[in-house]
């Protein structure tokens, strides 16, 4: 799979344009060709799954860019001020600076309502990007040695991005964040031991405190993002320098790299999701509302609305804070763990250290210690497979939970009831989603030996000299190194079920 | 100790007496200036009860008795209820009732406005109560802003923060004020239907129930009421994950699959 115009001999341009000229240029000052020509030539696989990464990168240039725009006009401070701004429903109010600043540049800078929505969608779909990755990374194996970093890495960002989102929208200072910063205050002062002390240190004092806001405001835009920043960096490093992972499949094997090289076709592509991406977020900035901090108002702790909920990707820990018993477990009968700090703290850390610790767990599980550069298909692993539908049923069900009093306004159900249903689902959904998603893995196995066994149906019906009609199949035929034929084997690769196109026109 | 055993004078104990007379009768007269009459029945228009009553007995007489006085298990006491409570129970459909549930459900209503008022005129009759708005004391108010900000501390709580509704304890629900008029409103402040506390004129002045009722006529859904696009349901981020996964993603999902198609 050659590029156009790319030989063995490099790039050959038969007219002086613009810019071979540059490229002449710099080559002479700085001697990088053969540096660029082997990173250039590098080949990459080819798979739109392989594409998803990008979705979260792209996602998180988009965040940078509007997030730059937004601290231009943004005051990190919790003085408080009255609003004098031209948005009547609340003009009149006091609020603190950092609400009233974004208000102004939601309501009074031309195109600030704008990047704000962009940057607030582009963090949710970043999230939401980062997962989809994961699970494919999950899904198809990719996590295994000689990749574990890479996975590593990968669940450090993702519980970083939540904390950052978590951040960014509580420092708007704003009624609904003010009520997510009284749920973090109520989380931190339920460690044992600890709690009080680690509260005065989050916010020098009894909620909400004066400072709180400043401190999100250099985590959210410095701390986080700089760490951010370079742990991508460090994780596209990882994946250029140990090569992307493949799907089996002639001639792709452990030994090769099939694919399009960096350039032109590569960087082609990943500059198409750049500006997808772009506009997919730009549209939806453009077209949906999201968190109106002018319907929510300042924050005032005497306040609170029905339905507050967190950004999608925190519903699983409201969801858990939700969904757990309500009891205070005494420990040594004198010293009470309240069950905030079970649902709240506990758990979270306990499915996060679970997530970190996959491929480690795996190996245990497979004993598997040979390197890995082909993929799985999901099916191929059917264990493995159940266990990630399992862990993504329980978080689903947790998220859902979080949600569930909107669900309950708008489908009209009661809630205690749907609270207790959801109890029930925690316990019973994940087992019952791994068993069937156990089976239908192994039954795919068994269709596609049944394929191989059997070969490819090629829509041709006979009947017979006794007169009863038989579809015609086509076998598959293995071929060993040196050109004997040996039963197929399943080789990782796709069992095509139905014919390639031209051989059904060949025969019809 | 002899002291206080000696008995104070015949004049002094007159003259705390007559002081203590004169201190009660102003306190018990300035009380009657101050307390406003008990609204006491008032049969203004006999002809208007009894077309209530008749109503009453067709629609009514089931749930809540012959003399208003409520069944048990059916319906309350309308002994007191008022007017206005009538007039939001029975203008936005809830009563009558279609069924006994944990809340009655707003509905296309069953009786014409002079129905409503004939039904309001007998319940009124009866023992009193509030009185339903005029079209004039219910108009929004001037300062909504101000009404933003005690719908927030007053309403939000269970109304959510603007007015699209929540749900409660026992599968009640506070519903959605989107489709109810500045006198149901109103009227359901003055008499607290269902789990709704009553905000007498003490707790929130007149005033400060039309500011409210101009700030839940700004935030309702339509035309400019959300400077930022569609509203999405006004129900914040619960909504707002599912369109960054059933339209965001779901988009991204699919270029990648455009692209992924053209090798």
């Amino acid at each position: 799979m050659s590029g156009d115009g790319v030989t063995g001999r490099g790039y050959r341009p038969h007219r002086r344009t613009p810019t071979a000229a540059v490229a002449r240029g710099v080559e002479r000052r700085f001697q990088i060709a053969g540096l660029f020509r082997h990173q250039v030539n590098k080949v990459f696989p080819w798979h739109f799954s392989f594409l998803w990464g990008e979705i979260a990168l792209y996602s998180f240039v988009v965040l940078v860019g509007s997030g730059v725009f937004l601290t231009l006009f943004y005051v990190p401070s919790m003085d408080e001020l009255v609003y004098q701004g031209s948005y009547v429903p609340t003009s009149g109010l006091e609020g603190s600076r950092a609400w009233i600043s974004t208000m102004q540049l939601s309501i009074d800078v031309r195109g600030g309502l704008f990047v704000r929505q962009l940057h607030h969608w582009s963090a949710l779909v970043f999230l939401a990007a980062v997962m989809l990755h994961m699970g494919r990374i999950f899904f198809t194996g990719a996590y295994r040695a000689p990749r574990e970093i890479n996975w590593f890495l990968g669940v450090a960002m993702l519980v970083l991005a939540i904390f950052e989102g978590y951040l960014g929208y509580s420092m708007i200072d704003d009624l609904l964040s003010g009520t997510g910063v009284r749920i973090f205050s109520g989380i931190l002062l339920s460690v044992p031991v600890i709690g009080t002390w680690l509260h005065w240190l989050v916010f020098s004092g009894e909620y909400p405190g004066e400072i709180v806001v400043e401190r999100f405001f250099i985590a959210h835009v410095l701390l986080i993002p700089a760490i951010l920043a370079g742990l991508i960096v460090l994780h596209l490093a990882v994946v250029w320098y140990q090569k992307h992972t493949q799907f089996a499949g002639p001639p792709a094997g452990e030994g090769n790299v099939v694919g399009n090289r960096t350039l032109p076709v590569f960087s082609l592509h990943s500059v198409s999701m750049l500006l997808g991406v772009t506009g997919v977020l730009g549209l939806l900035a453009g077209v949906a509302q999201i968190n109106p901090i002018f319907h929510y108002g300042p924050y005032n702790p005497t306040q609170v609305s029905n339905g507050s909920q967190p950004d999608w990707y925190a519903l699983w820990l409201i969801g858990s804070l939700k969904l757990f018993p309500r009891v205070d477990i005494a420990v040594f009968g004198r010293y009470t763990v309240p069950a905030g700090f079970w649902a709240g703290v506990a758990i979270p850390l306990v499915l996060i250290l679970l997530l970190l610790a996959w491929p480690l767990v795996d190996r245990l599980r497979t004993r598997d210690r040979e390197l890995h550069n082909l993929l799985d298909r999901p099916r191929d692993d059917a264990a493995r497979t159940a266990i990630g539908v399992m862990a993504l049923t329980f978080w689903g069900v947790l998220t859902v939970a979080g949600a569930d009093d909107i669900a309950a306004t708008v489908f009209q159900i009661p809630l205690e009831g749907l609270r207790w249903a959801e109890r029930g689902a925690l316990l019973i959904l994940p087992p019952l989603a791994y068993v069937i998603t156990r089976r239908v893995c192994l039954r795919l196995q068994r269709s596609d030996r049944d394929a191989l066994a059997g070969g490819v149906a090629t829509g041709i019906v006979e009947e017979t000299t006794e007169g009863t009609y038989r579809s015609v199949q086509q076998p598959f035929v293995g071929v060993d190194p040196e050109g004997g034929e040996h039963p197929p084997r399943y080789d990782g690769a796709r069992i095509p079920k139905v014919p390639a196109r031209e051989h059904a026109e060949g025969s019809s | 100790m002899a002291e206080r055993h000696r008995r104070p004078s015949l004049r002094r104990r007159l003259r705390h007496a007559v002081s203590l007379a004169v201190a009660l009768c102003l306190l018990g007269g300035v009380h009657a200036l101050l307390v406003p009459t008990a609204p006491v029945a008032q049969a203004d228009d006999p002809a208007l009860v009894r077309e209530g009553r008749a109503l009453y007995d067709g629609s009514c007489i089931t749930c809540h008795g012959t003399n208003l006085q409520g069944v048990p298990d059916r319906g309350p006491s309308l002994v007191g209820a008022g007017e206005a409570a009538v007039y939001f129970q029975v203008s936005t459909g809830r009563m009558p009732l279609a069924e006994q549930g944990a809340q009655a459900q707003r509905k296309p209503p069953r009786f014409t406005p002079s129905q409503i008022d004939a039904l309001g005129a007998l319940v009124q009759a009866t023992g009193g109560g509030p009185v339903t708005p005029s079209a004039e004391e219910a108009r929004p108010g001037e300062d909504i802003s101000r009404g933003g900000h005690l719908f927030r501390l007053n309403c939000a709580q269970c109304h959510n923060f603007t007015g699209r509704g929540g749900a409660l304890s026992d599968g009640k629900v506070a519903p959605s004020l989107e489709p109810a008029t500045p006198d149901q409103v109103y009227s359901a402040m003055l008499t607290g239907p269902g789990n709704m506390p009553v905000f007498a004129d003490s707790q929130l002045s007149p005033e400060e129930k039309r500011n409210i009722i101009a700030y839940i006529e700004t935030v309702k859904d339509t035309d400019g009421a959300s400077p930022g696009g569609h509203s999405l349901g006004g129900f914040g981020p619960v909504p707002e994950g599912l369109v960054a996964f059933a339209i965001g993603l779901a988009a991204l999902v699919g270029l990648s699959l455009w692209i992924g198609s053209r090798q």
